[in-house]
């Protein structure tokens, strides 16, 4: 027979540790739910998106890309990772620092014609500064760059 | 322009505040160990140095953004000549060098505030806590020294102006909010210290309880401003009208304040019962290390953020080895020290203490899943071999809403049970009609306002009721046997007011919360001059737009009328705005701020023809976030000022010296020493 107080002891410990196990189980399920991708130009051009599927896209937005209409808030760019292009369809007001020739993140999903239709666009927030997801972008499509031009001078 | 010296004695003094902060660590601590007064009385002369000498660099920082001096790197990356004075002074903590400087200063500033405020406390134990945050100190200044020093120079080519202030800082909250959000960060080093110096000593009892109370408070009441003015700045100041975004740097300081939260309630039971002393310990340590790893996160430049500084690996190595060695020494001695924190388990499975550890529960599980989804991003590229991913707001949401909805039903029993044991028939007795007004108002009201069903602000309001007519009859019934309700206010006790004041603070935050995330309205629209767009009961009409000159900006100012029932209701002034020094645009809320609603404008860009695009909001409720923060960090104050705490501290000085005269000097050492 366990003493009154070993016994309170185990049940709270018990007790705490379902409530954890149940945590845990509700954090895990949420997060696998809630996970925005990202993918690079390079990765959408490659048709490794599923349409309708939440993602981010990055990348830098092409010069003289930018196409405003004058009856409505729709905006179409080009983000690119200077090997491969991705159109961006965005209804809204961009962010301040949205510039041609600066690094860009948009949320949304691809559309079956192949644009990215956009929910939500960011862009950095300061002069020194770019975002890991834009600099992972770049760099990829640099190695493949690089990787082609190896495979050219081998040949 | 001749180079100016200055710059060097804030580098010198910087150096000198290393030097005398790792004496403080080794010196006052060795003396604890081994007995030696003379050791141990250094601690307090060796802080009040490290205080002057931390201050000297702050100062002449600040010296040299006044002056324009841009041969200081760090002046020419956050200055301009041009920069209005407050800026150039706040310019200060505007970068990573310079707002680790500040941070450290702070740090300084509360050991300067331990040791005045602890003449009571056992010598030996002071020692020990201002030896610890010595030790945090030196491996600030050495930080700073080796990986991120304010007064490296541009020489011998130094620039002629300087690349200015991000434009997003050059605002009034940003004045404040790094202060207050620093000073209570840096005050749960306080609190961590004293949950070291108790593991050295094994002392940890209801006294040691009693001296970090006060501590834990200020500093999480602190933290509570620091925080409520980072959101509203966000609010105002970002433009996107949002005021939490679950950002990978807000996250940190939310953990630290919801582990600060079970901290302060867990306090409360090891003083008052003497039980969860090692939880209380832990919660202590815990809290300094998300202080810490915020700073990691926003440092190392790991994750994409508003507030990542230029990422470099080696600072974040640097803060992450300072991390292992503080945190994983910390919870070394937690686990070497563990079998002396033997608590009593005197209580009941219905009674306060219950209550109290399912509010720890609640809280600690609510910090760990907002971590997890804060570091899960940086796990994933890294298990993955590079894919990124990030964790939206949805995740977080998820978890954190249902916690908080439990935890608010729990708010409404806590203060009402009893110590030790309550029987299920008392808090029938107590809670029966509070929960049948609860819910009853709580659904009537909103659905009469809406003529729908909405679950949402139903939930909201029932529960909000629920703790606010609970804490009602509690006082009611504490007041009860007193000759005047009058009387019986003032009988009650300074830290119970504040309980309540903080309580009522978090149900306010609670529904402003909800019911604005539920109710806001947005529009964008694109509108000609003399054209409107309606949202809600409100017209609003565009007039045009001028320009406008700031003292180192061009502006261009929208005049737009408000109209409500067809009369004109007043006007709003949304502003674009670009900073000449670094040519970066800026938006300008225009914003109408009442006790039930905000509205809000943002400004686009202009379109053909004088057309401009812009973002009107509706927000209801939306203050109430800030409002019930102010009552929360009110209520951690109030509960301070609490006579205990000083009585106790009197009482205490008094024994102090019966037991040195008693003893004979030199044998005078601290009492309590285990």
């Amino acid at each position: 027979m366990m003493k009154p107080h070993r016994k309170k002891r185990l049940s709270i410990i018990l007790f705490i540790s379902a409530g954890l196990a149940i945590a845990i189980g509700l954090s895990l399920y949420a997060l696998s739910n809630n996970i925005d991708l990202f993918f690079t130009p390079t990765q959408v051009a490659n048709g490794e998106v599923e349409p309708g599927r939440r993602i981010r896209v990055g990348g830098m937005v092409k010069e003289e890309s930018i196409q405003r209409t004058d009856e409505s808030l729709d905006v179409r760019f080009i983000a690119t990772d200077y090997n491969h292009d991705v159109t961006v369809q965005y209804s809204g007001i961009l962010p301040d620092l949205f510039r041609e020739g600066q690094g860009v993140v948009a949320e949304g999903s691809m559309s079956p014609e192949g644009h990215f239709v956009a929910s939500r666009v960011l862009a950095r927030h300061d002069e020194n500064y770019m975002s890991n997801e834009v600099k992972s972008a770049l760099d990829a499509a640099e190695r493949d760059r690089e990787a082609m031009m190896q495979q050219e001078a081998s040949n | 322009m001749p180079v100016s010296a200055i710059p060097e004695v804030g580098n010198f003094a910087l150096i000198l505040a290393f030097c005398l902060a790792l004496v403080l660590a080794v010196v006052p601590m060795i003396g604890a160990a081994r007995d030696n007064v003379l050791w141990m009385n250094l601690a307090r002369p060796l802080t009040a140095g490290v205080f002057v000498m931390v201050s000297i660099a702050l100062v002449v920082l600040g010296y040299s953004f006044v002056t324009d001096d841009f041969s200081v790197a760090y002046v020419a990356n956050h200055s301009n000549s041009q920069l209005p004075l407050q800026y150039k002074i706040t310019a200060v903590w505007g970068g990573h060098e310079g707002s680790f400087l500040f941070w450290t200063w702070m740090l300084t500033g509360w050991m300067v505030a331990v040791g005045v405020f602890s003449r009571a406390l056992p010598n030996e134990f002071v020692a020990r806590v201002l030896a610890v945050m010595g030790f945090i100190t030196a491996s600030y200044a050495l930080f700073m020294l080796a990986t991120s020093n304010p007064f490296d120079r541009l020489l011998p080519l130094p620039p002629g102006d300087g690349g200015d202030l991000n434009s997003a800082l050059q605002d009034f909250a940003f004045i404040i909010h790094p202060p207050a959000l620093y000073m209570g960060y840096v005050g749960f080093a306080v609190v961590f210290a004293f949950a070291i110096a108790a593991l050295l000593s094994g002392r940890l009892d209801a006294a040691w309880a009693r001296w970090c109370r006060p501590w834990a408070n200020f500093a999480w009441a602190i933290l509570t401003l620091g925080i409520a003015l980072g959101s509203w700045w966000a609010y105002y100041e970002l433009g996107w009208g949002g005021w939490w975004a679950w950002d990978p740097v807000e996250n940190p300081p939310l953990i630290t304040w919801l582990l600060g939260t079970a901290l302060i309630h867990s306090l409360a039971a090891t003083e008052k019962r003497g039980v969860f002393k090692s939880w209380t310990v832990l919660l202590a340590i815990l809290a300094f290390a998300a202080s810490q790893l915020g700073t990691f996160i926003t440092r190392s430049g790991l994750l994409t953020s508003v507030h990542a500084f230029a990422s470099d690996p080696t600072r974040g190595v640097y803060i992450l080895g300072f991390m292992v060695v503080i945190v994983g020494g910390a919870l070394l001695l937690y686990a070497l020290r563990s079998p002396m924190m033997r608590s009593e388990f005197g209580f009941g499975s219905l009674s306060r203490e219950v209550f109290l550890l399912a509010n720890n529960i609640i809280l600690v599980v609510a910090s760990a899943a907002i971590l997890l989804g804060t570091l899960y991003p940086m796990v994933y590229q890294a298990m993955s071999g590079g894919n990124v991913i990030s964790v939206g707001p949805p995740y977080f949401n998820t978890i954190f809403l249902p916690l908080m909805a439990i935890l608010v039903l729990f708010l409404g029993i806590g203060p009402v049970a009893r110590w030790k044991r309550t029987s299920m028939a008392y808090l029938r007795q107590q809670l029966t009609k509070v929960a049948i007004a609860a819910v009853s108002l709580g659904v009537i009201i909103p659905v009469i306002l809406t003529l729908g069903l909405p679950i949402g602000a139903i939930i909201t309001t029932v529960l909000a009721f629920w703790v606010l007519f609970s804490m009602i009859r509690d006082i009611r019934g504490k007041i009860a046997n007193k000759s005047s309700t009058l009387a019986g206010l003032k009988s009650l006790t300074v830290s119970y007011w504040g309980m309540q004041i903080a309580h009522f603070g978090f149900i306010v935050l609670m529904s402003g919360a909800v019911l604005t995330s539920i109710y806001s309205q947005e529009r964008s629209v694109l509108l000609q001059p003399a054209q409107s767009a309606e949202l809600g009961e409100y017209t609003f009409v565009f007039q045009g737009v001028e320009g406008l000159r700031g003292p180192n900006y061009n502006a261009q100012r929208a005049t737009i009328n408000v109209v409500k029932d067809g009369e004109a209701w007043m006007d709003l002034y949304p502003e674009k705005r670009l900073y000449l020094a670094s040519n970066s645009p800026a938006t300008e809320m225009a914003i109408d701020g009442r006790f039930l609603r905000d509205l809000f404008i943002t400004l686009g860009e202009e379109r053909s023809q004088g057309a401009w695009s812009m973002t009107i909001h509706i927000k209801p409720f939306v203050r109430w976030i800030w409002l019930g923060a102010i009552f929360i960090a009110l209520g951690g104050i109030v509960a301070i000022t609490d006579k205990r705490y000083r009585r106790f501290r009197l009482k205490q000085a008094a024994m102090d010296q019966a037991d040195n005269t008693r003893r004979q000097p030199p044998a005078g050492e601290a009492t309590g020493a285990a």
